[in-house]
């Protein structure tokens, strides 16, 4: 049949098993929303108040669902201003596919008007980008664009349509959804040459990251920790893939890790590292990170391995595959002296956290209390600083993907599109976000997004006044010059709620909290809690960067 | 760690763009192209690009297993030094004020180059073949006076029947 290229846009899209897009119309894509509008029933466009917000709520979409996300915007600042979302996708390794307008193939070139080089701006942080120049490869390029999102390490993929190939007309063919491309898996040798170093360690240590929940590995990971009796330490990224209840979990690993976790894999004599990149958050000093311990890393990415940390022995495949195959080719030790070292360790780590206790309104206890009101599929997002790492320290993750937070990046201004994609990817469920008064400033716009699309979310502003994470290492490092984290700003963060429309809950002593937590979870749609807390509450333990566990600061 | 010259053979989708994702991506990953050279290949679908790289075991790693993962690159090869031919390829016009053009038509003859412009104040010389003798040319030809070069990035191909395998690096 002979369609517009608007018009394939929108049949490639539901083809490839879209059924939901966040957006921002402009001039150079009303024939895509033209169609999207005609479309309505087939196709769920959510408008955003800022084309950032559309794009890391496409990128939630993607994290909660697995699914990929997508994401349309109108060419010049409609592009730039998706720019942070889409290098927040690549650095997380989500998939997510941006579709932009752009002025007509005659115009390019020529600085018309809202004409940005979108595939030049966004070359270095998408997998792959494409500018559509003939209407004929439309369609395929769209379909291309998919598979490339979600193949092998996922990422995030553009695709740039000049206006005049959304009018131009073509013949349409329809075709199935596309699958991933099939992954590598390691080979039997490598696995073989694996068993035997696990085999031979006395202290083994699992530690991994976002790539176990792209493969989809927990349960087999979980079976290789219980059978070599092995605990489990976790990148940000990866925090959600094995529950906190499991008994070998250890939790965060790094600069904020959790104590136990970090000293456990600086006592370990072998890692176990799968699907992660040795970010500089977690290991800290490197030519110190591998100490003693031997090192076997197994990533989707050929890239990643020898990348920041020298392995002994790497790989590149499926997690999931080469978990599954190693299972059968270890053997099961007890190490109980390890597992015993395990427990002192975790032991101290307990008295740390009792000595940090006071009575004030602390992070964790806000947390803690909203804990009782959510369930094991509750999705938390969070956005950057002191309250995120706070998050990850201390909520309980259940289930691989119940955390949306930006570990690559760093991107404040990440929560409140994320959260309003992640909430949509599971059904408009209650979605919970952590955040800061910073990170909120950024894109609170998207108030009006969450509450004119009637989101059931619960927004936790840990408000301390300042840029909490910033203001640490000034108090730490830089002689306490607060330079410009001390905010003064006048904002009441209820009335702004209740200017957007929301439900605005103040908490200022810690003996409010519950009756404001359960008023919150009894109240439907967006509901905002200013959760005032001390600017000095730090987040420990703390190893400054480049440091290792000797430097580690606890209270 | 030791820095050595590399050579990369790589096979590129031929179309726009791509020699930007090429070196973007050197670029933004700090690592140093000494020559870069690209045209079309046998098959206009694709591309050759012969790229020289300076640096340690790491990079030479990393700019691999980087270049493989780019859409666009359908095969990348370390070319071992000692079993490739490599050739570059060199315009040189020399100032022949107060010179005999004798003396440069000879020097040319040596270096099997090339004289193929000529007049009464200069001569330009064009010459093919490994770096070192396009260097050596250059350090004599300045007794004459260099009015202006250019130098074209090294073509390399294996010795041999073989063609570019594109197996990634090994570990």
């Amino acid at each position: 049949m002979l369609l517009t290229g608007a018009e394939i846009i929108i049949e490639t899209l539901i083809e490839q098993g879209c059924d939901t897009v966040f957006g921002y119309p402009g001039g150079f894509v009303l024939n895509i929303y033209d169609e999207l509008y005609k479309n309505s029933d087939r196709i769920n466009h959510i408008i955003t108040a800022h084309e950032q917000g559309a794009a890391h709520a496409a990128d939630g979409y993607a994290r909660a669902s697995g699914k990929v996300g997508v994401v349309i915007a109108t060419s010049g600042p409609g592009v730039t201003n998706l720019v942070t979302g889409i290098a927040t996708a690549f650095l997380d390794s989500t998939p997510i596919v941006a579709i932009t307008g752009n002025v007509p193939l005659s115009m390019l070139g020529r600085d018309s008007f809202q004409e940005v080089d979108s595939t030049g701006i966004t070359m270095p942080i998408t997998k792959h980008n494409y500018i559509v120049k003939d209407v004929k490869d439309l369609a395929n390029i769209i379909r291309e664009a998919f598979v490339v999102a979600k193949s092998g390490r996922p990422g995030p993929v553009l695709v740039d349509v000049p206006k005049d190939i959304q009018l131009a007309k073509c013949e349409f063919e329809p075709s199935e959804m596309l699958e991933a491309e099939p992954k590598r898996t390691v080979s039997d040798n490598f696995l073989s040459k694996c068993a035997d170093m696990i085999n031979a360690s006395k202290r083994p240590y699992i530690y991994c990251g976002g790539g176990a929940i792209a493969a989809d590995a927990s349960e087999e990971i979980k079976a290789l920790s219980l059978k070599l009796n092995a605990p489990i330490g976790l990148s940000i990224m990866g925090l959600s893939a094995i529950p906190q209840d499991f008994p070998n979990w250890l939790g965060m690993m790094g600069m904020h890790g959790r104590y136990s976790s970090t000293k456990a894999n600086y006592e370990a004599d072998l890692i176990i590292a799968l699907g992660v990149r040795f970010s500089d958050r977690a290991t800290g000093d490197k030519s110190k990170f591998k100490r003693d311990s031997r090192i076997i890393h197994i990533d989707i990415d050929p890239a990643e391995l020898n990348k920041n940390i020298d392995s002994c022995i790497s790989a590149a495949g499926d997690i999931k595959n080469a978990v599954a195959r190693l299972l059968n080719l270890v053997e099961e030790k007890d190490r109980t002296e390890w597992i015993d070292r395990i427990k002192e360790i975790k032991a101290e780590e307990q008295q740390q956290i009792a000595a940090r206790e006071n009575g004030r309104l602390t992070p964790q206890k806000v947390i803690a209390e909203l804990q009782k009101h959510t369930d094991k599929d509750t999705i938390v997002v969070t956005d950057v600083g002191q309250h995120q790492m706070w998050t990850a320290q201390s909520y309980k993750f259940y289930k691989p993907r119940t955390l949306l937070t930006s570990g690559g990046l760093g991107t404040m201004g990440f929560g409140m599109g994320a959260a309003i994609g992640g909430c949509i990817a599971r059904g408009r469920k209650r979605t919970v976000l952590f955040t800061g008064d910073g990170s909120f400033g950024m894109n609170l716009t998207e108030l009006a997004t969450a509450v004119s699309q009637n989101l059931p979310l619960t927004i936790v502003i840990m408000n301390n006044g300042v840029l909490g994470m910033v203001r640490q290492w000034q108090t730490l490092f830089f002689g306490k010059r607060y330079s410009n984290t001390t905010l003064e700003r006048k904002t009441d963060f209820v009335r702004l709620a209740e200017a957007f429309g929301a439900t605005g809950i103040r908490v200022s002593e810690s003996g409010d909290l519950e009756t404001a937590m359960k008023k919150a979870f009894d109240t439907d749609g967006t509901v905002v809690i200013d959760c005032k807390i001390d600017m000095d509450e730090n987040v420990y333990p703390m190893i400054p960067a480049g440091g290792t566990i000797e430097d580690i600061i606890v209270n | 760690m030791r820095q050595d010259q590399f050579i990369l053979g790589v096979i590129v989708s031929n179309h726009f763009g791509v020699l930007t994702r090429v070196s973007g991506l050197f670029s933004r990953r700090g690592y140093n192209i000494d020559s870069l050279n690209v045209s079309e290949t046998e098959d206009p679908k694709f591309s050759r690009m012969t790229i020289l790289v300076t640096g340690d075991d790491y990079i030479k790693n990393q700019v691999v297993k980087q270049l493989s993962k780019l859409r666009d690159v359908k095969r990348v090869e370390l070319l071992p030094a000692d079993s490739t031919v490599l050739r570059e390829h060199m315009l040189i016009k020399l100032d022949t004020k107060g010179h005999s053009v004798t003396e440069v038509t000879e020097a040319a003859n040596i270096f099997r180059a090339k004289v193929i412009d000529f007049n009464a104040d200069s001569v330009t010389i064009e010459m093919t073949g490994e770096s070192s003798k396009l260097d050596a040319f250059i350090n004599y030809a300045k007794t004459f006076g260099i009015i202006e070069m250019c130098r074209a990035g090294a073509l390399a191909v294996k010795r041999g029947p073989g063609a570019l395998n594109g197996e990634y690096f090994e570990d």
